[in-house]
């Protein structure tokens, strides 16, 4: 993708680009300690956008704002604004029921995290919890999402054994599948690949890449040659500020800022 | 490059540290013993005295003046009775106010002194509860010296090791796992009922046992509430021919308990009753081990497919 855009500015103003969400003016407090700083970005529909920077610099805690995680620990406060497009809703509003939020926005974990229950409740779990009891519904869903996460094929003759029984990076695509069965809006990775082996990296990066035409993902990596593998639009966070936001090429061979420069080329971080 | 001398130097150093590692393990080995051997040996004694006097009809006799025809089984009716009383309250309350702990309340001041004070009720005597069950069950809410009031007494106290067990058992489920089922949208309640419960439940389940296994041979607070010494007739039975077939009738009933019933024979002068008394100690040792084992058996079968 070719980029003209502009300095400084929050909008990823590549020609194609849709927005699918809006951060305006974001502050994120654990207690007293402020961890996210009047952040403002726009959130490209059906891209990849990676958050990179160093440790502590937020993009864990930005991200986790997307589907009020927060709201599950006390003394978290949120500042500003996320709207949800297209029915322009800001998700972090106080009168915006969070259960309501993750069910539009799905999210990835660091490590592996299957409940023990079968591969087929793992996935299944998702749309029992939205009430659907219908068992060939319940199929039709699981083996789709089970496609989309390209597990189908080295799971169809063993849906009721224990996720368990599953390597490492089979788990995270189980887990991957277990957020695609509901048809998420955006789907959010927090460094999905920190505790796989790189083949299991591998897939997970190809299937992130094949995932975008369906949904807009936001992914948090420190590994920056995976965001530059992955995405098409990185920003770069540095102690709880979004420093510079464009697309990955400029990121990467251009970037406007010192500091990120400085980091993409590792001289810190 | 090291010569010699200082390689035997290194040698000796690490010889004379190792020694510690050999007298804290004798003194470990030792500490281990006295708690082991004064157990087996109580045990021995308990099994070469009271095993010739078990027989069916021990199992099956009511207490009687005269030591050869006694047996226990008001005893160990009463204790059955009474146990099922306890776990009934003590279960779904125990279970109920650990979820509420650590799933649902806010973390304040108060939620932090309530956490206190149940940690600290597991410490308080025994007897303390009895007289509390004397005056609230027995007295204030009419239940009289029965199997109910002595159920309630025990139930309240294994309430803290119940609560205690199951916040225990909450916690070893990893956060990535409640945070898992939360990010899907599952509400507290679903994330309670199809994930903390079920991950939960051996913990929990030991933790009942393990409180059971020590009301089972509690005494002074059944002695406080009234339970009978001498008691030749069963209580009514729980089940009936006519329609709703259940009764609880037993609730009401005046008991006695296994430990009472010890109690009771070791306080005779005859040589007879005791021997009786080590028979009766036996059953109920064995009825703990029971339990206790079952406890392991169980957490260890549900704990098999949980890999965390």
């Amino acid at each position: 993708m070719v980029s003209d855009f502009p300095a400084d500015n929050p909008r990823a103003d590549a020609p194609d680009a849709r927005y699918k969400s809006e951060v305006r003016n974001l502050s994120f407090y654990y207690g007293a300690f402020s961890a996210l700083k009047n952040i403002n970005m726009m959130l490209p529909e059906k891209r990849v956008t990676a958050l990179i920077g160093p440790s502590g610099c937020g993009k864990s805690t930005f991200l986790r704002c997307f589907n009020r995680m927060h709201d599950l620990y006390p003394g978290n406060r949120y500042v500003g604004e996320i709207i949800l497009h297209p029915d322009d809703v800001n998700i972090l509003s106080r009168d915006v029921d969070p259960i309501e939020v993750r069910m539009r926005i799905s999210m990835v974990f660091q490590k592996p995290n299957p409940f023990p229950k079968s591969i087929y409740e793992n996935v299944a779990y998702g749309l029992r919890v939205r009430g659907v009891r219908q068992r060939a519904k319940l199929d039709e869903k699981v083996e789709e999402a089970l496609r989309d996460a390209a597990l189908w094929d080295e799971v169809k003759d063993r849906l009721n054994q224990l996720a368990y029984n599953l390597s490492g990076g089979q788990q995270q695509r189980l887990c991957i599948a277990r957020a695609l069965a509901t048809d998420p809006e955006i789907l959010l990775f927090d460094e999905p690949t920190s505790a796989l082996d790189p083949i299991a990296t591998a897939s997970i990066e190809e299937l992130i890449t094949d995932l975008k035409d369906k949904v807009t993902i936001l992914i948090v990596t420190h590994n920056m040659q995976q965001a530059a593998r992955v995405s098409d639009f990185t920003a770069y966070m540095y102690l709880g500020e979004l420093i510079e936001f464009d697309v990955t090429d400029t990121i990467f061979i251009k970037p406007k800022h010192k500091q990120t420069e400085d980091y993409i080329t590792g001289r810190f971080g | 490059m090291r010569d010699d001398k200082d390689l035997s130097e290194i040698r000796s150093i690490i010889a004379r540290h190792k020694l510690w590692d050999l007298i804290f393990m004798i003194i470990g080995v030792f500490a281990l013993m006295i708690a082991v051997l004064t157990f087996m040996a109580l045990f021995a004694h308990m099994l070469i005295e009271g095993m010739p006097r078990l027989s069916w009809d021990f199992f099956t006799s009511f207490p009687s003046r005269r030591p050869g025809s006694a047996g226990i089984l008001s005893a160990w009716v009463g204790t059955t009775l009474v146990m099922l009383v306890t776990a009934a309250a003590a279960v779904p309350m125990g279970i109920g106010a650990g979820i509420y702990l650590e799933e649902y309340a806010a973390k304040n001041i108060i939620t932090e002194i309530i956490e206190i004070n149940v940690t600290n009720l597991a410490g308080v005597p025994s007897i303390i509860y009895g007289l509390l069950a004397l005056s609230l069950f027995v007295h204030q809410f009419g239940f009289g010296q029965s199997i109910l009031s002595a159920g309630l007494a025990l139930a309240l106290l294994i309430l803290p090791i119940v609560i205690v067990a199951t916040r225990e058992a909450i916690r070893a489920i990893p956060v990535v796992i409640r945070e898992g089922a939360y990010a899907l949208g599952a509400t507290r309640w679903q994330t309670v009922s199809d994930h903390i419960l079920p991950y939960s439940a051996a913990g929990i389940l030991t933790g009942v046992i393990i409180g059971l296994a020590r009301a089972i041979g509690e005494t002074a607070p059944v002695i406080t509430i009234g339970a009978l010494t001498f008691i030749a007739f069963l209580p009514p039975s729980p089940f009936q021919d006519e329609f709703p077939f259940l009764s609880f009738e037993w609730l009401m009933a005046p008991f006695t308990v296994m430990p009472i019933q010890m109690f009771n024979w070791v306080s005779r002068p005859e040589a007879e009753f005791q021997i009786n008394a080590a028979a009766a100690g036996l059953v109920l040792v064995v009825m703990t081990l029971t339990m206790n084992g079952l406890a392991i058996y169980l957490r260890y079968r549900m704990r098999k497919n949980l890999k965390w």
